[in-house]
């Protein structure tokens, strides 16, 4: 600061520099602030999911099905018909996704279709949960005699797996050094050998993210099964009938009045949080181990 | 363009009185990136087992004309070559030409050095499997000898299965160099092989062009034009697309017959 205000600099100067001092500090007090804000209300919310949910966590909630109101119970049913729609709708959704994300990369890339697909698939990315759930109900409930199914579930969920993962991978393979390509090409390697073998390789940590982040997103959604999946009061493997899931048992459990019915929702709560929160950190550790081995 | 093919014609005459055969020749090249005409008209010979470097400003169609000896711009809409390419007196821009023969006779390193994401011993071998079938010994043998001659052996041969993204920026270009000569190709084209590299990986690689070219012609660009001086046997100097002039490195250097290429030499312009 003495070299600032030492008397070979002007005096203007001085007060130029005193002026951006206070800008800064201002900026940086209302930045922090800002952060500070928003990290203040996700803790809250972690709390009160802890706070209210941690003590429901037993064993009970692992091997006994959902009850009726004021006896003991737990949510077998709804985490394994989770499980099972949500692995479905991931098994429907990635195939299809890494297939479309790698037309978009490697052949769309230089053509105006490509870039028609692409944008269409934001749209898709975008579009609300519930209305994919209603365009399953209409095109497959209704199709197939109004019946409620753990495979319209799976549908409703596959939608919204897929655009993130041609997302993801169109974006992966985008970022492949070019050269490594026509490395590749120039061995005499076909081109679709050179996808498979070389570019997937390179991408695959990135594409697994994505499929993770998708699986996070769809272990949460419950608006995309009320009309397909529907929930089930009772434990069942059948895909072809109705299904519980966590957010669905949640969703009518929450606001019921009864006191047990609200611990166990609070419990599915915490569950799914814990379990995205534990996807997301698997998400990041691949991608960061994939950032440390390209450079 | 005649002119320019007649100073090489002359250069031969005065300088070397066996010339090699030749192993490719370009006859009236042009290519265009869609409307851009980036190579025009470009007559150039390049002799067998000798290093032919080709320098110019950038932008002057180099890297391009390289990447026609392979058809590696095949890969993209909109390019197209005009011309001949002879390689052993066979039109490789022929479109009967088959791309499998071409690119296992034309081998090519890249500016960045981008191994495979694959354990080292794979990145050599890769190549290799989609030409020849080989027992499991045969490829050991193969793998050992393309990394030998890329002077690459004694710092790998204990970790073959260690992934080749864990070398250094020297040891993965070199590993490149391998991959390309596992193939037993006749010509390498060297696109900057050294320009991303440190001076000590770069003198590496320059030692390393003068032992292959005992078994390969080798075409390579640069923007280094000592290194042009010291690796090359002939060069070849293009600005915007034409080829100014090419004959024996030693008489461009010391002798340029063209005012342009003297000027870029001694660093007037590019």
């Amino acid at each position: 600061m003495n070299a600032v205000a030492s008397p070979s600099v002007p005096r203007g100067n001085a007060a130029i520099y005193r002026r951006r001092r206070i800008i800064n500090i201002v900026a940086i007090t209302l930045a922090c602030a800002a952060a500070l804000f928003g990290l203040a209300f996700l803790g809250w919310i972690l709390w009160t999911l802890l706070a209210k949910g941690f003590s429901h966590l037993n064993l009970a909630l692992f091997t006994q099905d959902q009850p009726p109101p004021m006896e003991a119970g737990g949510l077998r049913n709804a985490i394994v018909g989770s499980l099972l729609m949500c692995g479905m709708g991931v098994a429907i959704g990635t195939p299809l996704g890494i297939a479309a994300g790698t037309w978009l990369a490697e052949v769309g890339n230089h053509r105006k279709l490509g870039t028609v697909v692409r944008f269409v698939n934001d749209i898709l990315l975008s579009a609300p949960s519930i209305v994919l759930g209603l365009f399953v109900y209409a095109a497959f409930v209704m199709q197939t005699g109004g019946n409620f199914s753990a495979i319209g579930g799976a549908l409703a969920l596959a939608f919204i797996v897929l655009p993130v993962v041609v997302r993801t991978t169109d974006e992966m393979l985008r970022l492949v050094p070019v050269q490594m390509r026509e490395a590749a090409l120039s061995l005499g390697v076909p081109q679709w050998k050179v996808t498979m073998q070389v570019l997937y390789r390179s991408a695959l940590p990135g594409i697994v993210t994505g499929v993770l982040l998708a699986l996070a997103r769809i272990s949460g959604e419950t608006a995309p099964l009320l009309f397909t999946a529907f929930g089930n009061e009772f434990f069942s493997l059948d895909i072809t009938g109705a299904m519980s899931a966590v957010p669905l048992v949640m969703y009518k459990f929450a606001g019921s009045g009864f006191e047990n019915w609200e611990h166990l929702a609070w419990a599915g709560a915490l569950l799914i949080t814990l379990f995205v929160l534990a996807i997301s950190l698997l998400a990041r550790t691949l991608l960061l181990r994939n950032k440390v081995a390209n450079d | 363009m005649n002119d320019a093919h007649l100073a090489v014609a002359s250069v031969r005459d005065a300088s070397l009185p066996l010339p090699p055969p030749v192993k490719i020749a370009a006859r009236d090249l042009n290519f265009w990136y869609d409307k851009f005409h980036a190579v025009k008209h470009i007559n150039l010979e390049v002799p067998e087992k000798r290093v032919t470097a080709l320098i110019g400003p950038s932008g002057c169609g180099k890297s391009t004309l390289l990447r026609v000896f392979n058809r590696i711009y095949a890969l993209y809409p909109k390019l197209e070559a005009k011309g001949e390419v002879l390689l052993d007196g066979e039109n490789i821009l022929d479109p009967k030409y088959p791309m499998n023969r071409l690119r296992s006779k034309v081998g090519m390193v890249f500016q960045k050095p981008v191994p495979f994401p694959m354990t080292i011993f794979e990145n050599v071998a890769y190549g290799i499997r989609h030409h020849e079938k080989l027992s499991k010994a045969e490829m050991d043998v193969r793998v050992e000898q393309a990394l030998r001659q890329a002077a690459l052996w004694d710092e790998v041969k204990d970790k073959l299965k260690t992934s080749g993204l864990g070398l250094s920026g020297g040891q993965q270009q070199r590993l490149c160099i391998a991959r390309a000569v596992a193939l037993k190709p006749d010509v390498l084209l060297l696109d900057e092989p050294t320009s991303a590299l440190d001076p000590i990986s770069t003198s590496r690689i320059e030692q390393l062009v003068e032992e292959l070219k005992q078994e390969f012609t080798i075409m390579i660009v640069t923007h280094n034009m000592q290194q042009a001086a010291r690796v090359s046997d002939y060069t070849a100097f293009m600005y915007l697309g034409d080829l100014i002039e090419h004959g024996a490195t030693e008489q461009i250097f010391s002798n340029p017959s063209k005012q342009q290429t003297e000027d870029y030499i001694t660093g007037r312009f590019g």
